[in-house]
């Protein structure tokens, strides 16, 4: 090819490339390819926005909100002692189609009972289909919960608890218990081939698989009969673009009308943009410094306060946040009920936290580690970076800290473990329930047994209250305890808080009624393009 | 890799007169521009290398708050004593990039010595004892040879951990097969003459004879092979970097920095710019060097 | 002839079997666990892990497990995907051919580009055209390519907006996928625009991906040249009163051939290691990226099969690559 001609076919190109995409085609680049098309068994939100535009839930949340509103179940009764669940479910709900399966019927309470039994109950021949690991299922603690489920009749299931449990519709609502067609499964069954159901999935969601190619593509159509009413977009495809920048790149060009994680560098130039929107939202999350409450020199209350003055916060999340996160004060993100406003900050202070440090017998400060994790997570973009800044802010006031790293599920475990002495780690809600952060990240029993409580963090007055507002029903009653919890929590410093990430989203201008989902999903049923 | 027969033409006629070895390779080489330029680029670096904490303006890690992703001073916007502008936490891109001249250069150094070292001892033995010892070696060799060598080094530092010491490990176990074999088909060659006959006839040992008569016969091939080696070694260890399997934040090493600045391709070309720049040039000297080397050094190569 | 062939082949089953055990240890070594790695914040119950692991067969003897892998691998099974559950042969069946055409093209650009370079270079020994190619093509073996493919981006991409950034063709165009190939599928469907699409996509990556291989082969075709062109048979022919344009292609191109095909064969591996680099940097769905995302998730049994399927697919072309040698040159058969 001589050059010149490579650059005229170029151009051409060029001009092939800037013809729109086509009217009702929304492209939205996601970041990763999904595990597989069984939600039961995912693990990352990644998979969790690949499979909830194919199945549907018995309850949903309602878009860009927390509360959980009816699906495949048109209403529900719950039984006075709040243990019993009765399902009264849609009629006449379609199922996909695909080449290898014609459905012969709607959905109905078998294929309920199919959706837990598949996760619940070992016997079951799915139960270990693709894979035994069903680990939403088993971390809502659905195994201990469920006393039993039963089929009523074609329409009704009714689900009985060990226990009552005021967040068990919720849990529902979560993409793991998305269902399949139990009819299929014993299809593909019979045929010797039951994991075609987890890669060529048949759902009865808004929208149908129609191809997928690992690294490169999801490709969906609107499915007509979806029982909500057909999709007003007619095809819906995930262009899977693993680099921030790429995906901004191709958001600009026109490429593709949403993507997820923009890198904070490009944000100005989103913001610029006049083609693009950038929606935003606090996201329900924390990013934090654990120190190490049980080892030396962090079980003295003064050394972690010391540090935490010494760190420059607002420095920090100025230069890897940029406009992404907000500084964290609380163990809880402000947009939950029961934040504590009236708590300040440790200030900026290296002088006072010299003077801390030297109170407490290290005057000359101390060697000691800073674990950061390897990997970007939805509170924190860049733990390795904000090590390096902490680092340096350490050295002001004699503390010489060493980054040390590990492999993401050695890191997090033996952060669990408590090999380290500060380590970064974070967490995202699952339901918006304080008691999910106060005390799944710093209850004693976390701290014990290889917990979340990275901090090892176990204060019998922090934990009373904690203990407390778990078995108090009344919400004001609640709030008080969290509050009071937050200010100890702030007084004995068992982490230096660094910050909540905003969940920001760049739509284009022709996208209209996409909703930021709390839970950081992706949902595009309810999305047009003008 | 390396290129294995390059017949780089010498620009001029070998000059008249006493053909002394070392005379002679220092007139075919100082005649050769390239390699000149690539051992006065080296000089320079190595010399970046050894006094950077006097030249360099700043500490490489030392972060100032006020100068986050700061332009060279040129631009609009670059702040004055930052040269070469400031990286993503406001540490000056200059002062990394000469500290970042010594790390590579000594990981280059490291990795080759490293490699040539085992490199040798594996190859005499091989070539020196033959047999199924031979026959081992050789296949390992092979094994390691088949696999790219990128993935191979990837794994291995997988295993041992992230970070400079292991990367450098990884990339001179890659390096290992050239070396063996150059070593090994050398005593062999070697063993065969007459004169290594006759010495162990007239009774000397075996390590003798190896370090006496045939070590020194290796000699020129594997400097030709070592300097091409630490260019090679220093752009795979550019790349582990890369990867953010090869030195850790904030080590200003160059492919680590690259990794780092990826996500400002758009907006702050500086970042991704300057350190890729170094490791070019760090590379195409030692390449040239390498070459110059080879061709003065390799009488059957002069045409 | 035929024992040449029995030693070539007879010496490459060692050296499969040496693979297969070097990578199974190898991969055993990585530390960290699978399954705590799926995990993510949450971790997960020990006693849940624990089944796993014994479901996983992690719980074995090492030796049994490459025992069972062995065994298993007889019967052309190279296992499961912890993380998508899929075989792994039909992970890499459907991202190998993206691969190969990139491969394939970076080297076909390398070609089309080095051999006459290479040839001119020679014919014009020592010139300015000469020197400067030379000087190129060192820069060009020098090149860090996950740089050059970043500046590639940042000028034709970003800038000029000419190429796009990454992926293998514009998500608008459906095409079914029938060999893999997307320049060849996009031409079976009929589809122009998609093929031009796919074309686009391609240009960048080759580029990167055949920087290396272009000035290597430059720069063997200019020596290889300069060798046969001082050959008695090429004076002769020249003295005949041949054109000089007819004497360098039909006769000494042709001779110096031999030594360029070697090399080309050699930088199967390179390529791969590049194909790596390049996948990563232009989010490429090829199996370099497969694999370096199966380190990051501990994905041993993808980590294993895949590394032994390139492995083996490398192998096999030095083979092939050794063969087609003895074949033109009887010298080396005859050797041992």
């Amino acid at each position: 090819m001589s050059h010149t001609r490579s650059l005229s076919a170029l151009a051409i190109l060029a001009a092939l490339f800037a013809t729109p995409v086509s009217a009702k085609t929304l492209v939205y680049c996601s970041e990763g390819s999904p595990e597989n098309f069984y939600p039961g068994i995912n693990t990352t939100g990644t998979s969790f926005d690949a499979n909830s535009q194919i199945y549907s839930r018995i309850v949903d949340f309602e878009r860009g909100t927390t509360n959980v509103v009816p699906g495949l179940a048109e209403k529900w009764d719950i039984s006075k002692d709040g243990t019993v669940y009765t399902f009264h479910l849609r009629k006449g709900v379609k199922w996909h189609s695909n080449a290898n399966f014609k459905p012969t019927r709607d959905l109905n309470a078998d294929d309920i009972m199919f959706m837990f039994e598949r996760q619940w109950k070992p016997d079951n021949p799915y139960f270990k289909v693709t894979s035994s690991n069903h680990s939403y299922f088993n971390d809502m603690g659905m195994p201990k919960l469920l006393k039993s489920v039963e089929k009523v009749d074609a329409y009704t299931v009714k689900v009985t608890l060990n226990a009552p449990e005021a967040p068990f519709l919720s849990d529902l609502a979560m993409e793991y218990a998305g269902v399949q067609s139990k009819e299929y499964a014993d299809a593909m069954l019979k045929a010797g081939t039951p994991e075609k159901i987890d890669q060529e999935p048949i759902g009865s969601g808004p929208f149908y698989l129609v191809q997928y190619q690992k690294d490169a593509i999801i490709r969906y159509k609107a499915f007509p009969q979806f029982w909500g009413g057909k999709a007003k977009i007619d095809d819906l495809i995930f262009s899977i673009t693993p680099d921030a920048s790429v995906r901004w790149a191709k958001l600009q060009k026109g490429e593709c009308h949403v993507m997820p994680y923009p890198n904070p560098a490009d944000l100005d130039a989103m913001r610029k943009d006049p083609n693009v929107t950038v929606l935003e939202q606090p996201g329900l999350n924390i990013g934090y410094l654990a120190y190490n409450t049980t080892k030396k020199p962090f079980d003295d209350v003064r050394v972690r306060k010391a540090l935490n003055m010494a760190m420059n916060k607002k420095a920090i999340v100025e230069a890897v946040f940029l406009s992404t996160g907000v500084p964290a004060t609380n163990p809880i993100p402000p947009t939950m009920w029961s934040y504590n406003k009236s708590i300040k900050d440790d200030p900026y202070d290296p002088e006072a936290a010299k003077k801390l440090l030297a109170e407490a017998g290290y005057p000359n400060g101390f060697e000691t580690d800073l674990w950061a994790m390897p990997v970007q997570r939805p509170y924190n973009p860049n733990a390795k970076r904000i090590a390096e800044l902490m680092q340096a802010d350490l050295a002001k006031v004699g503390v010489k800290a060493k980054i040390v790293s590990y492999e993401w599920g050695e890191y997090r475990k033996r952060a669990q473990a408590g090999e380290h002495q500060m380590a970064q780690l974070g967490w995202t809600g699952d339901n918006g329930d304080p008691d999910n952060f106060l005390n799944t990240l710093l209850g004693c029993a976390a701290a014990k047994s290889n917990g979340s409580n990275i901090a090892k963090f176990c204060y019998q007055p922090f934990e009373d209250l904690v203990q407390k507002a778990k078995t108090t029903s009344d919400q004001a009653e609640r709030t008080k305890l969290y509050e009071e919890a937050q200010v100890i929590f702030k007084q004995q410093a068992p982490w230096f808080t660094i910050a909540h990430s905003v969940q920001l989203k760049p739509v284009r201008k022709e996208v209209i009624g996409f909703k930021l989902s709390p839970f950081g999903r992706h949902t595009f049923y309810g999305v047009d393009l003008k | 890799m390396t290129i294995e027969a390059t017949h780089a033409s010498p620009t001029t006629k070998a000059p008249p007169g006493p053909p002394h070895p070392f005379a002679e390779f220092v007139s075919y080489f100082a005649a050769n521009r390239g390699a000149m330029i690539g051992f006065g680029t080296i000089v320079v670096l190595v010399l970046l290398g050894i006094f950077a904490n006097v030249i360099a303006p700043f500490s490489p890690i030392d972060t100032n708050t006020q100068a986050f992703l700061k332009p060279p001073v040129w631009q609009a916007g670059g702040v004055a004593g930052h040269w070469l502008g400031t990286d993503a936490i406001g540490r000056d891109m200059l002062s990394r990039l000469i500290y970042g001249a010594r790390l590579s250069l000594l990981i280059g150094l490291a990795v080759v010595a490293l490699s040539v070292t085992v490199g040798t001892v594996l190859g005499l033995i091989a070539g020196f004892f033959r047999g199924i010892i031979e026959i081992a070696i050789m296949r390992l060799m092979d094994i390691l040879l088949t696999l790219p060598t990128l993935l191979l080094a990837i794994i291995i530092v997988a295993i041992l951990g992230p970070g400079i010491v292991n990367a450098l490990i990884a990339v001179a176990t890659v390096l290992l097969p050239h070396y063996v074999r150059i070593v090994r088909a050398t005593v062999i060659a070697e063993t065969a003459k007459d004169y290594v006959t006759a010495a162990r006839l007239s009774g000397a040992s075996n390590l003798r004879l190896i370090v006496k008569e045939i070590l020194p016969n290796c000699a020129a091939p594997l400097i030709v092979q070592a300097t091409l080696g630490i260019s090679t070694a220093i752009l795979d260890a550019a790349a582990l970097g890369f990867i953010g399997l090869g030195a850790q934040p904030p080590t200003p090493e160059w492919g680590t920095m690259l990794a780092d600045a990826r996500e400002f391709v758009l907006r702050a070309w500086w970042v991704v710019t300057f350190p890729g720049i170094m490791i070019l040039v760090t590379v195409l000297a030692f390449n040239l060097l390498g070459d110059g080397l080879r061709d003065a050094l390799d009488p059957k190569l002069k045409r | 002839m035929f024992r040449f062939l029995l030693t070539r082949v007879s010496l490459v089953i060692p050296t499969f079997i040496g693979i297969t055990l070097l990578v199974f240890v190898l991969v055993r070594l990585i530390p960290g666990d699978p399954i705590e790695t799926m995990a993510g914040e949450r971790g997960i119950d020990p006693a849940e892990h624990a089944r796993l692991v014994h479901e996983y067969g992690f719980d074995k003897p090492v030796i049994v497990q490459y025992g069972l892998y062995l065994a298993r691998l007889i019967h052309g099974d190279l296992g499961r995907s912890i993380v998508t559950h899929k075989t792994v042969i039909e992970e890499f069946t459907s991202l190998f051919p993206a691969t190969v055409e990139l491969s394939l093209c970076a080297l076909a650009f390398a070609l089309l580009i080095g051999i006459p370079v290479g040839i001119i270079a020679a014919v014009r020994r020592n010139s300015i055209f000469d020197q400067g190619i030379m000087g190129l093509s060192l820069t060009g073996y020098s090149m860090p390519i996950f740089w050059w493919g970043l500046l590639l981006i940042l000028l034709f991409s970003v800038q000029l907006g000419w190429t796009p950034v990454s992926g293998r063709i514009a998500v608008l165009y459906f095409v079914e996928a029938k060999t893999g190939f997307l320049l060849i599928d996009t031409l079976l469907a009929g589809d122009i625009d998609a093929f031009w699409s796919a074309v686009s996509h391609l240009i960048l990556p080759a580029i990167v991906l055949g920087t290396v291989p272009l000035a290597v082969i430059a720069r063997m075709t200019r020596s290889a040249m300069l060798e046969v062109l001082g050959e008695d048979y090429i004076r002769t022919a020249r003295a005949k009163g041949l054109s000089g344009f007819r004497v360098v292609t039909v006769h000494a191109f042709r001779n110096a051939l031999i030594p360029v095909v070697t090399v080309i064969g050699l930088q199967i591996g390179v390529l791969f290691t590049g194909a790596i680099l390049t996948e990563t940097i232009f989010s490429w769905p090829g199996v370099g990226k497969w694999l370096i995302d199966g380190i990051a998730r501990r994905d041993y049994p993808v980590l294993q099969g895949g590394t032994l399927l390139i492995g083996s697919i490398i192998m096999a072309i030095n083979l092939a690559v050794d063969m087609t040698y003895g074949l033109i040159n009887p010298r080396i058969r005859h050797q041992r």
